[in-house]
C-alpha cells in the first residue's frame, strides 16, 4: 500500500513539474532550435541570450515592481498590526461586527470597486494638479493595494494576538502603560511570526497582482505582470524570450517561497479565510 | 461596558482603517451599483438614472451569455478538479510519508507564481495546433499515440481546459487544507472505531469523512470566489478572444474597449452578486460558530 501511495505521488510530481521543465529548456534555446519537432528536448546548445533580451525588456518593470511591493507589504503590515492589536486587546463596542465587516473586503471581486476607484485616483490626480501618480502611478496602485489589504492582514495580525496572554498586557496597564506604550513595549516585541506572514504574504499578493495594475497604472509604471503580458502577447516575440521573462518575473516570489515557505504557508492557512 | 475613555483610544487607532474600507470597500461598490443604474454609455455622458434596465438589456448581448456560459463551465471544472485532486493528494500523505515536505513543497509551489507568468507556459502547453505544427501537449500526445485537441479553441469546452493551469496551480493549497483537516482528527476516535469493529473503510466513510466537511466547505467557498473572478489567466492565456470570454475579460473589454462605464458597472455588479450569494452566508455562519466556540 505504501509503495502505491509513494508511487502515485511521484507520478504527481513529475506532472507539477512538467511546466517547469518546459520553462527551463525553451528559455535556453536559440532561435535556430525554435522549429515544434524539437519542442519538447533539451536544447543542443544552450544560450543565455534568450535571458539578456527578456532582461532588457522586463527590467523596467521589475524595478516598478520592488518599488510597488516593499513599500506596499510594509505599509499593509503596519496597519494590519496596529488593527489586529486593537481588535483583539483594547476592543471597543461593535469590534466584532466591524470585524465580520472587515472580512467580507477580502472576498470582493475587485472589478465591483475597480470603476469607481479609478475615478477617484484621477480625482485625486486633478486635486491635487500632477499627472501618472494617483491614476497612471505607482502610489495610487500602492493606496489601493494597502487598502484592500487590510481585511487579509488585520486577520492574521488578531488571529496572532488573542495568543497573547492578556495578563502581560493587564499587567502593563497597571503600571501606568497606555495603549500606544503598551503596543510598543509590550506587543510589538513578540509579533515577529505575524510580521512575517503578513509581509510575506503582501508581497506576494501585490508582485503578482495583474488586475488593479492593468486598471490603475500606465507605461512607465506598468509592473512586472503587465510588463510580461504584453512581452507574451507580442507576436513577434519567441518561445525563448517569452519563457525566459516568466521565470525571471517569479524569481523573487520563488526565493521567498523557497527560503522562508514556512512563513507561505501560515498566511495561505491564515486565508483559508480567504483566496 | 467599559467606559469610554478605556476603549475610545483604540477605536481611534483603527479609525483610519474603518474610513478607508468604508469608502474604498462598501463606498465603492455603492458607487458601482448606481453607475450601473444610469446610461453613462460613454465617459462624457451624463449618466440618467435608469434602473434596471442595464442589468436586463445585458442578457440580450449575444456575447454575455457566452461569457456566462464559460464562466460557469470554468468553475464546475476547476472546483471539482482541484477539490479532488487536492483532496486525493492529502489523502495519499496523511499516513505520513517518506519526504512529506518535499512532496508539500512541490504540490504547493505553483501558488507562489503569477497567473501571469504560468499562462505563457500553460499557452505553448495548450496551443491547439496539430500535425506538423504541434508544440506543447498535442506534441507529447503525437508522440505516444494519444490524439490532439484544441484544448482552450474547442468551441463547446475550451473552457473545461482553461481550467487545467487554474486546477494546477491551486490543488496543493486544497491539498494543504485538507492534511491540516486530516491530521486534526485525533486518532484516539479512529482507534475507538477500530476496537468496535469497523474497517478501515467504515472508520473512513463514518469518521473521517464526516470530520473533514468544514474544510471541504473553506476549500469550496475559495475555490468558488476565485473562479467567478477569474481574469489573470484568461488574458495570460488567450487575451480577449470571445472564444474564452468570461465577465470579468468582458468588463475590461467594456471599460477600455467600447469605453461603457455603466456596462462595465453592471458586469462588475453581477460579479458581485455571483461572489456575494454564497460568501455572505458563509461569513454569517463562521462568525457565529467562532462566538459559540
Amino acid at each position: 500500500m505504501k509503495a502505491v501511495r509513494l508511487t502515485l505521488l511521484l507520478a504527481f510530481v513529475v506532472v507539477f513539474l512538467i511546466p517547469i521543465y518546459v520553462l527551463l529548456a525553451t528559455s535556453f534555446k536559440p532561435l535556430t532550435e525554435a522549429d515544434p519537432s524539437q519542442a519538447w528536448a533539451l536544447p543542443q546548445t544552450w544560450t543565455l541570450e534568450p535571458w539578456r533580451v527578456a532582461w532588457e525588456k522586463l527590467a523596467p518593470g521589475i524595478w516598478n515592481s520592488v518599488l510597488l511591493a516593499v513599500p506596499g507589504s510594509l505599509l499593509s503590515c503596519a496597519l494590519g498590526s496596529m488593527n489586529g492589536y486593537v481588535l483583539s486587546k483594547w476592543r471597543f463596542p461593535g469590534a466584532d461586527l466591524l470585524f465580520t465587516l472587515f472580512l467580507f473586503g477580502m472576498f470582493i471581486p475587485y472589478q465591483g470597486v475597480m470603476i469607481p476607484l479609478v475615478e477617484l485616483l484621477v480625482g485625486l490626480n486633478d486635486l491635487f494638479g500632477v499627472q501618472g501618480v494617483f491614476y497612471g502611478g505607482l502610489p495610487g496602485l500602492i493606496l489601493a493595494h494597502v487598502v484592500y489589504g487590510i481585511p487579509i492582514c488585520t486577520l492574521i495580525f488578531r488571529n496572532y494576538y488573542v495568543t497573547i496572554p492578556d495578563e502581560l498586557i493587564e499587567a502593563s496597564r497597571v503600571d501606568g502603560a497606555g495603549m500606544l506604550r503598551t503596543y510598543w513595549s509590550v506587543v510589538l516585541p513578540v509579533s515577529g511570526p505575524a510580521i512575517a506572514v503578513v509581509i510575506i504574504w503582501q508581497f506576494t499578493s501585490l508582485w503578482n497582482d495583474f488586475l488593479f495594475a492593468v486598471f490603475i497604472t500606465g507605461p512607465r509604471s506598468w509592473p512586472t505582470t503587465v510588463m510580461l503580458n504584453n512581452i507574451a502577447g507580442a507576436q513577434a516575440t519567441p518561445y525563448s524570450q517569452q519563457m525566459a521573462a516568466a521565470i525571471l518575473a517569479s524569481i523573487p516570489t520563488m526565493i521567498i517561497y523557497v527560503l522562508l515557505g514556512r512563513f507561505f504557508m501560515r498566511g495561505l492557512m491564515a486565508g483559508a479565510l480567504k483566496g | 461596558m467599559r467606559r469610554a475613555r478605556t476603549w475610545l483610544p483604540g477605536l481611534l487607532l483603527v479609525a483610519p482603517s474603518i474610513v478607508a474600507i468604508g469608502v474604498f470597500v462598501y463606498g465603492m461598490l455603492g458607487w458601482n451599483v448606481q453607475l450601473a443604474m444610469t446610461d453613462k454609455h460613454s465617459e462624457v455622458a451624463e449618466g440618467n438614472f435608469v434602473g434596471l434596465k442595464n442589468f436586463i438589456d445585458i442578457w440580450d448581448l449575444e456575447r454575455w451569455h457566452l461569457s456566462v456560459n464559460h464562466a460557469i463551465l470554468f468553475t464546475v471544472v476547476f472546483v471539482l478538479g482541484a477539490l479532488v485532486l487536492g483532496w486525493f493528494l492529502a489523502f495519499l500523505m496523511e499516513k505520513g510519508i517518506r519526504g512529506e515536505g518535499t512532496f508539500r513543497a512541490i504540490y504547493l509551489f505553483p501558488m507562489a507564481i503569477s497567473f501571469v507568468a504560468t499562462g505563457i507556459v500553460w499557452r505553448w502547453l495548450m496551443n491547439s495546433g496539430t500535425g506538423e505544427r504541434a508544440v506543447g501537449l498535442n506534441r507529447l500526445f503525437e508522440t505516444i499515440g494519444l490524439p490532439q485537441w484544441a484544448w482552450f479553441r474547442d468551441p463547446d469546452w475550451g473552457m473545461a481546459a482553461m481550467a487545467i493551469p487554474a486546477i494546477w496551480q491551486m490543488s496543493g493549497y486544497v491539498m494543504a487544507l485538507f492534511l491540516a483537516g486530516f491530521r486534526g482528527v485525533p486518532e484516539e476516535l479512529r482507534e475507538a472505531a477500530r476496537v468496535d469493529g469497523c474497517t478501515e473503510w467504515g472508520v473512513y466513510r463514518h469518521i473521517v469523512l464526516p470530520l473533514l466537511r468544514p474544510v471541504t466547505l473553506s476549500a469550496l467557498i475559495i475555490l468558488g470566489h476565485i473562479s467567478l473572478k477569474v481574469f489573470d489567466l484568461i488574458v495570460a492565456v488567450s487575451g480577449k478572444q470571445i472564444i474564452t470570454d468570461v465577465p470579468a475579460v468582458f468588463m475590461w473589454v467594456a471599460v477600455f474597449d467600447s469605453q461603457d462605464p455603466a456596462k462595465g458597472a453592471t458586469i462588475a455588479t453581477y460579479i458581485v452578486l455571483s461572489v456575494a450569494i454564497f460568501v455572505i452566508p458563509y461569513l454569517i455562519w463562521t462568525v457565529r460558530k467562532d462566538r459559540r466556540s
